[in-house]
This record gives C-alpha cells, structure tokens and sequence, in this order.
C-alpha cells in the first residue's frame, strides 16, 4: 500500500510486521497485555516507529532514484532483524492463541479454526476501511491528491510532507497489525518478516503495481489459494505464488490490474 | 563519471594495485577467505555491470551465484563429476536462468525490476529448500576435495586461491572491455535515455538481455568458485541477503566503477569475517547493516566514486 501511493518501496516492511509481533510478545509475557490490546498498541508503537525513521532518514532519500530508498529499507531489515535477535535471540517462542478465540467452529461444510476466521475478517474489515478512508474521506481525497500531483497539492498549501508521514506511518501501523494477528499462527521469531515481504512484494507484482484494490484483491485470493494447496498440496505451497506471478507477468507484463506504466 | 577510471591512465593503475594486492592476499589473510574475496569480487563486477552500465537493479542475484554452487556441488558429490567439468555445466545453468529470469524482468525496469528479479530467485530458493535429498537442505552439501587439474592438486587452499585469482583477473579483463566496447557505450546510452536510444534505432531490450545473462553467467562462474573454495553448497548462497550483499559490495566500493565493487567485496568480506570472529558473534548484519545505511544516507557514490569525485571535481 505504501508503495502504490508513496512510490516507495519498503523492504522493512516485513520487519514492521515481525516488529509488531514482537511487541504483542513481549507485551504478553512482561505487562501481560491482552490479544486483543496488542491489536491496538502494537500498530500504534511501531507505527510511531515508523513514521520517525520516515522523518529521520527516508525523507532525505525522496529527490534522488528511489532505487535509494530501497536499498536504505533493506540495510533497515538488516539492522532490525539482527538487532532482536541480539534482544530475543534467534529462536522463536510461541504465542497462544487467546481463550475466546480458540477451538473451531462449523462453517456448513466443515470444522474452522475459530482463530483464521477471525484473522480473515479482521482482515477484510480494516482493508475496506482502509479503502472507505482513501475513496470517501477528505484526508483521503488528500492522499490521492498528493500522490497524482505533489506540486499541485503542496500550491493549494496542503503540507504533503506531513500527509507522506502519515501515510508511512498507518502503512507501517497496518503491517504491525497484521505481524500481531500473525503471531498467534507462527513462532515469534527475528526472521519472521522475511517470508511476508517477498510474498507481499510478489502479491504487488501480480495485482499490478501500484493498483491499490488490485494488492488487496489478489493477496486475499493467493490467501485462499495457498490455503487451499496447504490442503491439498502442501509441498509446493511456498513456491505456488511465485508460479503464479511467472504466469501472470508472461500474459500481463504489467500486472492484472496494473495500468502500462514505465518508470 | 563512470568513465573517468575505466580506460585513463589512473584506472590501469588502480587495477594493477588492486592485482599485486590480490597476489599477496592469502598471506595477509587465511587462504579460504582470500578464495571468498576473490569470488566475491567477480560476482561483485558482474553485478556492476548490470547495475552500474545497464541501470537494472537485480534483487535476485543469489539465484546465479547459489544456484551454479548449488549444481557443481551436487556434479561433483553425487555424480563424481570433476570439477571442472561440473564447473562448465554449473555455469551454463546460471546462463540458462539467466536467459528465462531475463526474459520474463527485462521488460520493466526500475524497482519493478528488482522486485521481480527477487521473487524469481525466490522461486529457486524454495526449490532448493524442498529439494532436500539433493541440496542437503538446511545442512548443505558438501564435496570432500576439488581434484586436481593437470596434475596439480587443487586441494591445496592458496594454490586453489591463485587458481580463483587467474580467473578474476580474466573475468575483471573481459567486463572492462565490454564496457569499452561499442557495446557497452549503447548500453550507457539506453540507461541515460532509453528513448532516445530506442530512437537512434538500437534494440535496447536486447542489450539489456545480453547484459543480463552475461552478468548472470558470470555471477554463476563466481559462485562455482565460491561452492569450490569452501566445498560446500547451502540455502545461504541462494538466500536473498545474499542478493542484498551483493548490491551493497557494488554500492559501497563505488558502482559503474567495476574497481569499487572488487574493493567493495573485499572490505566487506574482511570486514564481516573479523566481526564475526569478535565481538557480536553472528551478529554481522547488524554491523553490515548499519555501515550500509551510512553509505546510502551520505556517500552514495561509494569509496571508489567518492575518491574520484574528490581527486578530479572537475570532471562530471
């Protein structure tokens, strides 16, 4: 999401994700902060996180290739990842899925994890929020504003500065979000970011870069592609939506719902 | 700029440095180590030649390099293969996934490119990691000798190294005069203004491919070598921070340079084999990380780059 409105590629993305399942870790296990208060505080603490590293460092790198910006997000992940596991140590260490949210449930043709459905709405809410916020509301109108023309917004004496920032900072508040929710599923661990990013950066790819509702459409249908091949066929998982994005970009160059664009 | 070392008097200076320098490395350094920094250094030139004359940012570099590693490994453990002959179709496997990694990226460019060039090396990556009967999996494969080549035992580490070193020099020889070449000047040409290139009646995709796989090949070649010296193959060579490493030796000793990246990939290995021996043990990144962060934020040009930026500001 960053990417489609900033022009900014985030490879610590996925180390804001492991960042916020840290922090609901280790809030859970210090001050024995609940699930469901860590959905809240983790996105907020990283999100603050990530809206400095943007004022701090990141902002020098936007008027030169943002090949830059890249590289400047990777040496991030590195440091990061490095720096926990320097904290935490390289092993990972388990969070349980909370009481109320455990045991499954019957979804008409069969047993759920009550937990991955609570993910996928969770999921599915916040994403048309996020889009409700982006299409229906002034700061929104804003954003998109900014993103089509810088110049033109900053004359009419809105600080797009500040709306980068902002943007930077829920972008990073939503990957910690769903580094929480991912938490319960996986070991909390330094490299866990590692996996999410490339899978993102493919997902990205597939949709169309830079199409918004395309990311959001085709990570929810590789979702549910990979979980039905986990079923089905579970070596080949990790690998099915690199596949995929092979195919897609050999019949679309651009994407699925990517528009021609060359930069 | 890129042209203000390649070709001047300066630059054939530098080279011959940087080669005595080679000739006495394994005495200053342990002579595996030496045999890392001399792989690296020809993974690092073929990378400067994609990204510095070509302008592609490949993220997935470790593909040719771990998987050509990969390949000669499993010849020469399984198949009893020798070396060399592992080596020729070890690199020939790099060429080929760098004709069909090529041909699927090259048509976007940019940070598309990247991303793309990652998420195929990643396709690899998990191969390899499924594949476990033959790679080892997360234990690697190892080979128990390199051989021998026409009757000299290749065993030996510094006689290997001086093996590594012929080769580098050859490889650093032939990128050099690529870029001199014709050739290499379209290429500049189309990473300046594509359209105009484009114009002028060049077929820029295709030298962007040619590019490609060369500089594929010969990040294969590196890492046949790189498998050799060590005699092991693992999920590290295909890793994506291995891609990372590599653009951060080209950018760090200077890119378009070809002689920064060899300085690249020797401070880095240097650099990250004592930090590691001392005091954050496996903690390397964190140090390489931050150097790189630094690099980026304030001098972007690279060591190389930025002594020839000082030495002669006049020429731009």
């Amino acid at each position: 999401m960053i990417f489609g409105l900033l022009r900014v590629v985030n490879f610590a993305h996925g180390a804001m994700f492991m960042l916020g399942a840290f922090v609901a870790y280790y809030g859970a296990t210090l001050v024995h902060l609940p699930f469901f208060a860590a959905l809240v505080v983790a996105p907020v603490l990283v999100g603050l996180f990530g809206a400095l590293i943007e004022i701090v460092f990141l902002r020098r790198l936007y008027g030169i290739d943002p090949l830059y910006n890249l590289l400047f997000t990777f040496a991030l992940v590195l440091i990061l990842e490095d720096g926990l596991r320097l904290v935490a140590g390289a092993l990972g260490s388990p969070y349980s899925i909370p009481d109320a949210l455990a045991g499954a449930i019957d979804i008409g043709f069969g047993p759920f994890p009550t937990y991955r459905l609570f993910v996928i709405v969770t999921a599915a809410l916040v994403s048309v929020a996020v889009w409700l916020i982006l299409e229906r509301t002034p700061i929104g109108a804003r954003i998109r504003a900014a993103t089509e023309a810088p110049v033109l917004v900053r004359a009419l004496g809105i600080d797009t500065q500040r709306l980068v920032t902002i943007v930077f900072g829920c972008g990073v508040a939503l990957a910690a979000l769903a580094g929480v929710l991912a938490a319960p599923n996986q070991n909390v661990e330094p490299a866990m970011g590692d996996k999410v990013i490339i899978n993102t950066f493919a997902i990205v790819v597939i949709g169309g870069l830079g199409s918004i509702g395309g990311s959001i459409l085709t990570g929810f249908a590789l979702g549910l592609l990979q979980t039905v091949g986990a079923v089905f066929y579970p070596q080949i998982n990790d690998t099915l939506i690199f596949i995929v994005m092979v195919v897609v970009l050999l019949v679309r160059p651009n994407g699925l719902f990517g528009s021609p664009m060359r930069r | 700029m890129t042209r203000a070392l390649i070709g001047s008097r300066r630059g054939t200076i530098v080279g011959a440095l940087l080669f005595l320098g080679g000739l006495v490395l394994p005495f200053v350094v342990y002579p595996v180590l030496a045999i890392d920094i001399a792989a690296y250094a020809i993974f690092a030139v073929a990378f400067d030649l994609l990204l510095g004359f070509a302008g592609l940012l490949s993220f997935g570099h470790a593909l040719f390099w771990g998987g050509a590693g990969y390949v000669v490994t499993i010849l020469m453990a399984k198949a009893h293969v020798p070396l060399v002959a592992a080596a020729a179709v070890a690199v020939a496997y790099a060429a080929v996934c760098a004709l069909l990694v090529g041909g699927i990226a090259i048509r976007t460019a940019g940070i598309y490119f990247a991303m793309i060039t990652l998420a195929l090396a990643q396709l690899q990556y998990f191969f390899a990691y499924q594949l476990s009967d033959w790679t080892g999996g997360e234990n690697g494969l190892q080979v128990s000798g390199r051989g021998s080549l026409f009757g000299i035992d290749l065993n030996n580490d510094r006689l290997f190294y001086y093996l590594v070193l012929a080769i580098a020099t050859l490889a650093v020889l032939l990128v050099i005069r690529v870029v001199r070449s014709p050739f290499g000047f379209a290429l500049e040409a189309a990473r300046d203004n594509e359209q105009r290139a484009i114009s002028l009646g060049y077929h820029v995709n295709r030298f962007k491919l040619a590019t490609f796989v060369f500089s594929g090949t010969l990040a294969g070649l590196a890492g046949v070598l790189f498998a050799a010296g060590n005699r092991l193959a693992s999920l590290d060579g295909v890793d994506w921070h291995t891609s990372g490493k590599i653009v951060m030796m080209s950018i760090l000793g200077g890119m378009g340079t070809i002689f920064g990246p060899i300085v690249g990939a020797t401070i880095f290995e240097t650099l990250e084999y004592f930090v590691s021996k001392t005091l954050v043990g496996n903690k390397t990144n964190l140090i390489m990380g931050t150097l790189f962060a630094i690099v980026i934020l304030v001098a972007r040009r690279g060591i190389v780059g930025e002594i020839l930026a000082r030495a002669r500001p006049r020429s731009s």
